[in-house]
């Protein structure tokens, strides 16, 4: 282990000890253009073969997945706003576009009128696939690992479902499958990627929403998409995730939010819990030394 | 936003913050209270370890007999409770295949094992005298001698590690209070080990392990419910917050009984019981705590913001 093992900027691959691995891969998650229309959740159930979650109407606009979980390992969350002047649907020109989402009306039937004060906010999440994965960190079998691409990888015949990732993950992504009992989560298509195919998911993806890569080519990417959002009058237009000295020493899979990560369900600021563990142990060592002084104390003056 | 710290609850105002439809952000552990009784009985072998092995030191047979014995029954539970929680029980040796400073639990399955290798041959050379083979009556007492040492070196390490393993997880509540619990943890151990010695063999020793423990425990348990503003109220609040009341009650009770009712056998032995129930109510609620602070987003809105936020001060960039 390196002296940045547990937190800061690092390639994760280099310090888990690949030798000349070839370049990390990641996600870049563009939620400006996303449509909601769920093709990531679908490909990567087919391809993944990730059971059902459940039949549920849960009332979260058209969210009836709820959130990341050992089934869903891509979930699209909808929020509706209310929101005064969407410049993003005013970039694009061309006024009100049918997106295939249910309406009262006739497609098409329906006047365009003005825009409205509302918006929809679209966005498919997914594992981070951490540069300090917490889940990995903990894991006390194994079972996690860090492939030759820095993503993280659950080995499906190590893991005992001991639960220790599943509260060791920042984000609340990787879980516990009831009735399996082992940990689930996205592998980044581990075994597609390592052929030279795309992810299901960004495969799937319609609008390119979901894009796959070399993760510095993202960023790059990422960064000038930012840059013509911000141009366009997309003020609220921001990256998630994209640091490399953020809590997590980056993320490989990152985000464009158009608003604040919460509201997606994701946490504002994110750090590893490994990143204290040593001082955690040797707040741990006082304890012990303080626990074992006691027991001294408590005996002492007796004679056997 | 509220301020942190100083423990007034006037001063943390209900919090103002954004979330997904109020669901989740971090996973409530996947852990059932199996684990909370773990850490009662993995607590209660290290502490009944400690007086066995204070018994065998000052020549007190009862001590050393009734810690070993205890140590081995808790011992028992604690594996069962811990093998019993895993989505794959059989799959539990998988833990052995790798050694991981960064996985407490990891480290805590090798502090189990090699404790429960040596507090087995202690607890065994209790029994030796039952036992058939003349060998093993001879070779056996001087091992558990041994034996017995070894697992008082090793119990505190058992007792401990229970916070870091606790501590070192995104659940909001119990990564704050990382400073304090391992100081909890090792109070509420020497407690219930204390409880033991008062209901079997009450003397001096068990009387000041009581007081000496119950008073870590309280410290910083004090410290735990206190000492980390917004994420130190589940502590105090609803069910874990009535759990550790009680547990706080029970073990300074435990503690006071032990040193006023020194001369009365029952009120030693009551004394005993409620340092045990406290022992167990604690660990029970700061289970609890922690999976009520990953219940609700506040828990890691609210803290990650006001970290932003200060950050935001210091540098001058968002």
């Amino acid at each position: 282990m390196g002296s940045n093992s547990l937190y800061g900027p690092i390639d994760p691959a280099t310090d888990a000890g690949y030798v000349d691995p070839p370049p990390r891969m990641g996600f870049f998650t563009d939620t400006s253009v996303c449509i909601g229309c769920k093709a990531c959740e679908v490909a990567c159930k087919e391809w993944n073969l990730v059971p059902d979650d459940g039949f549920n109407l849960l009332g979260h606009s058209y969210d009836n997945t709820g959130g990341l979980s050992a089934n869903s390992w891509r979930h699209v969350a909808f929020v509706e706003q209310p929101f005064a002047g969407d410049a993003l649907a005013e970039a694009a020109g061309t006024g009100t576009q049918f997106l295939g989402m249910p309406l009262s009306d006739l497609p098409g039937k329906a006047t365009p009128g003005p825009r409205g004060d509302f918006r929809w906010l679209m966005m498919s999440n997914v594992c981070k696939h951490c540069t300090h994965a917490g889940c990995l960190d903990v894991c006390p079998t194994g079972a996690l690992f860090r492939t030759e691409f820095g993503t993280v990888v659950v080995q499906q015949d190590i893991c005992n479902g001991c639960g220790y990732c599943v509260s060791g993950c920042p984000y609340g992504v990787i879980d516990r499958r009831e009735g399996d009992g082992r940990a689930w989560k996205c592998t980044l298509c581990y075994d597609r990627i390592g052929d030279g195919l795309t992810p299901a998911c960004a495969k799937a993806c319609p609008t390119e929403s979901i894009q796959f890569g070399e993760l510095d080519e993202l960023r790059e990417r990422a960064a000038r998409r930012v840059e013509d959002l911000h141009e366009q009058g997309v003020a609220e237009a921001r990256l998630y995730g994209h640091e490399e000295d953020n809590g997590v020493g980056g993320d490989g899979a990152f985000f464009l939010l158009l608003d604040e990560p919460e509201v997606y369900g994701l946490p504002p600021d994110p750090v590893v819990a490994t990143r204290d563990l040593p001082r955690m142990w040797k707040r741990a060592g006082l304890a012990a030394l303080a626990m074992a002084a006691s027991a001294v104390v408590a005996f002492a003056g007796r004679r056997g | 936003m509220s301020p942190r710290g100083g423990g007034d609850r006037s001063m943390v105002p209900e919090a103002e913050f954004r979330s997904y439809y109020g669901r989740p952000i971090v996973r409530p552990p996947v852990w059932t209270h199996d684990i909370a009784s773990y850490l009662f009985t993995g607590g209660l072998a290290a502490g009944s370890a400690l007086l066995a092995a204070g018994g065998q030191a000052t020549g007190d047979a009862t001590l050393r007999r009734v810690g070993r014995t205890v140590t081995l029954g808790a011992l028992g539970a604690s594996t069962y409770f811990l093998i019993i929680d895993l989505g794959r029980p059989e799959r539990f040796h998988h833990m052995l295949r790798v050694a991981k400073p960064t996985s407490p639990m990891s480290m805590g399955t090798w502090i189990l094992a090699s404790f429960g290798g040596v507090a087995a041959v202690a607890g065994a050379a209790e029994f030796a005298p039952l036992l058939p083979s003349r060998l093993l009556r001879r070779v056996l007492p001087p091992a558990g001698d041994a034996a017995g040492y070894g697992a008082a070196v090793l119990a505190p390490a058992l007792a401990t590690y229970t916070a870091v393993l606790f501590a070192d997880t995104a659940v909001p509540s119990w990564n704050a209070v990382h400073p304090e619990l391992p100081f909890m943890f090792a109070g509420s151990a020497l407690a219930s080990g204390a409880g033991v010695g008062l209901i079997a063999a009450p003397g001096k020793p068990a009387r000041r392990m009581a007081v000496l423990g119950a008073a870590m425990e309280l410290a910083a348990g004090h410290r735990v419910e206190h000492g980390h503003g917004l994420l130190s109220e589940p502590y105090r609040q609803g069910r874990p917050g009535k759990l550790l009341q009680a547990a706080r009650l029970l073990t300074a009770a435990g503690a006071a009984g032990a040193v006023l009712g020194r001369r009365s056998r029952a009120v030693s032995a009551l004394s005993g019981l409620a340092l045990l129930a406290g022992s167990a109510l604690t660990r029970f609620g700061v289970f609890e705590a922690g999976v009520v602070s990953a219940k609700d987003p506040k828990y890691t809105v609210v803290p990650q913001r006001e970290r932003l936020a200060a950050k935001t001060e210091v540098t001058g960039q968002p």
